[in-house]
């Protein structure tokens, strides 16, 4: 395995609410691997989202802030850099794309421009090597006749297409690092099936790392690598991909597993985790899913359950975590 | 399994003048929502409507339940044809049917509380006297689900999966004998998603509720419904019960929506072929079968001609192919 080129120890999220503090990512920690595809997981409110913003040093309101902890970026923390510094590895060392491409695309600007407008800014690039570099990225990102389609507004494409030019932006400048939101939600499964296949292809071609955040383990199970659950602003399991959806350790995340419409026949009612998520700023002592959890046992009422490691790379957070066989046969 | 036809509908068509089109000596262009539907549901009967984004399930659902105008057609609902029909057969459409719309916020009035909101259904259908109508929702809050002391929330006070139980209240309000639901449960968490659907499981069989379940995500209309309609640019292109459908699809369109499905299997990989392009703008619709600029076994044929419709068992398709070659 390669060495690590993103490595998050202990960062948290704090919002400021109007003199509330309250916690929406608690002490994050995890490694990323060169190619490697880390599926961050959880429901909405679980600070998956926050956590990413936060890498980036993107967030949506001055009252959030990251406390604590190190991002490194081949050994630079990204959490010491000043807005400078910051926006010089923006796009050309780490990108990311959203959920919806037409609220993060400027309705006013040709999709060239753009794409453009990184090469202008890190590199320096004149409006033709721009507009050249653009037209090759679109069409590498497949946008067929990338030459016409470079001077389209974002209102000409479709969803698909948008995601696509989404995507060029992002990757411009060569970045190391891909953060991806929620990239296929909004989109049509078939069109998913494409801009997931667009991204493993990427992946094997530029030896892009990536995080894809999303709440479907079936998208899960297709393209990523590793996974990492999150729960209530907290990991709570991290292993490779078989590791945790064969043999899921933390209650949450087999409940996770079971309540997905998997497609296999069947009229029978779904399972479901019973409840909802606890309010960030009304936490239990102890464990944040005892509430919701049939394995609640001694001590998750009143000890934070930390991640512990169960084999060579899967770790969990559960004070009574399911044994191997007991995940089996269910 | 299912009772007497409750709702049919005969060669089904919508279309809307489309925005920025039409003035001044512009041609005016249509948006062919809709284009020549039939379908029928049975009284305690679950069909699933599936399609890309785009594909006029949506309009289709709203035109059943007249919340659209149509532009030609015929709609039965219990013997009564609602799509010409006067205020009194639509006054009875709406007294016997409901709609559960997609984004739980959105179709809640925040400055509303729940029990208000029940209560005004409760009243303007005069199904219930008005001394009865503080107990009626109450009764309806524990049927969905939710304690009663949530009758004094407003919706801003309630997490997304609560709303849609508000929202699947209200619709049982009338106790109505046809639900259409419109992407119930796209906005919801997945394990939110699943307390939701159970509902809905559970009130069909104790009420036998004919349901209309609009959705774009397959793994659920397996589960939930019984007889499935798969719809393309305004048609429906496969129709059938539901295990027939999933196990043999017959249409190609059926075929690779199956095989776009994200099953949590870490040995299946993404097909390594999804599906190319997208839907063609409803604006333009191709000719001859709609599907055939993305279909990987069109034929000369396919663009000129529309396609056959063809029965197998309770399967029907509309494709040249007699056989999936898929």
């Amino acid at each position: 395995m390669s060495a690590p080129v993103l490595k998050v120890s202990e960062m948290s999220v704090i919002a400021n609410n109007r003199g509330h503090e309250v916690t929406l990512v608690d002490r994050l920690s995890f490694e990323l691997r060169q190619g490697e595809i880390l599926g961050l997981v959880g429901e909405s409110g679980s600070g998956k989202t926050m956590a990413c913003r936060a890498l980036m040093r993107l967030m949506p309101s001055p009252d959030l802030k990251v406390q604590g902890g190190s991002v490194l970026l081949d050994d630079v923390d990204l959490l010491k850099l000043d807005s400078n510094a910051m926006r010089a590895m923006r796009g050309r060392r780490i990108g990311m794309i959203f959920q919806n491409p037409s609220s993060h695309l400027d309705p006013l600007m040709r999709i060239g421009e753009q794409i453009g407008e990184g090469f202008r800014l890190h590199q320096g690039a004149s409006k033709r090597e721009a507009r050249a570099l653009s037209i090759d990225l679109l069409r590498q990102v497949g946008i067929p006749d990338p030459a016409s389609r470079v001077d389209n507004y974002p209102h000409e494409f479709s969803g698909g297409m948008r995601q696509r030019a989404m995507i060029a932006v992002a990757l411009g400048c060569g970045p190391q690092v891909l953060i991806a939101d929620e990239p296929t939600t909004a989109l049509d499964v078939t069109v998913q099936a494409q801009i997931l296949r667009l991204l493993l292809d990427l992946r094997d071609r530029h030896g892009l790392s990536l995080i894809m955040i999303t709440h479907d383990l079936g998208v899960v199970a297709q393209t990523c690598d590793s996974i990492a659950v999150m729960y209530a602003g907290r990991l709570c399991e991290h292993g490779s991909k078989r590791d945790v959806l064969a043999h899921a350790q933390h209650p949450y995340t087999r409940g996770l597993i079971d309540c997905q419409p998997a497609s296999s026949a069947g009229k029978s009612l779904l399972r479901t985790i019973p409840g909802q998520p606890p309010l960030l700023n009304a936490l239990p002592n102890g464990c944040r899913f005892q509430s919701r959890c049939t394995h609640a046992g001694q001590g998750c009422a009143e000890v934070l359950p930390v991640m512990k490691s169960i084999g060579t790379a899967h770790a969990v957070a559960c004070h009574h975590p399911l044994s191997v066989i007991q995940s089996v046969a269910s | 399994m299912s009772g007497p036809v409750l709702l049919s509908v005969n060669d089904l068509v919508v279309r809307f003048p489309a925005p920025g089109t039409g003035l001044f000596g512009l041609q005016k262009q249509w948006v062919q929502a809709v284009n020549g539907v039939s379908l029928t549901l049975s009284a305690g009967e679950t069909l699933g409507l599936v399609g890309e984004s785009g594909s006029g399930k949506s309009t289709l659902g709203r035109a059943i339940l007249r919340l659209n105008d149509l532009t030609s057609g015929q709609i039965v609902f219990d013997d009564v044809d609602v799509a010409q029909g006067s205020s009194i057969n639509l006054q009875h459409l709406r007294s016997e049917t409901a709609m559960v719309f997609q984004d739980p916020f959105c179709s809640l009035n925040p400055r509303m509380t729940v029990g208000a909101t029940l209560a005004e259904v409760l009243k303007v259908q005069r199904k219930v006297a008005t001394q009865d109508i503080p107990a009626r929702v109450l009764e309806l809050l524990d049927m969905v689900g939710l304690r009663p002391e949530f009758a004094e929330r407003k919706p801003g006070a309630l997490s997304g999966g609560q709303c849609q139980r508000v929202g699947i209240a209200r619709a049982l309000a009338i106790e109505p004998r046809l639900i259409i639901a419109d992407e119930c449960v796209a906005a919801l968490d997945v394990s939110i998603q699943g307390q939701i659907i159970n509902l809905l499981l559970e009130l069909r069989e104790r009420m036998n509720l004919a349901i209309l379940f609009i959705a774009h995500d397959l793994a659920i209309v397996r589960r939930l419904c019984d007889r499935v309609a798969v719809m393309y640019l305004g048609k429906i292109v496969e129709e059938g019960p539901v295990e027939d459908i999933f196990l043999r699809p017959r249409h190609p369109y059926t075929a690779a929506l199956i095989q776009a499905i994200p099953e949590i299997d870490p040995d299946r990989p993404l097909p390594g072929e999804p599906l190319q392009g997208e839907p063609p703008s409803p604006l333009h619709l191709p000719s001859g079968c709609a599907f055939h600029p993305r279909c990987r076994f069109a034929q000369p044929l396919c663009s000129s001609s529309p396609p056959p419709t063809r029965y197998v068992g309770a399967q029907r398709y509309d494709c040249v192919l007699e056989e999936p070659v898929f």
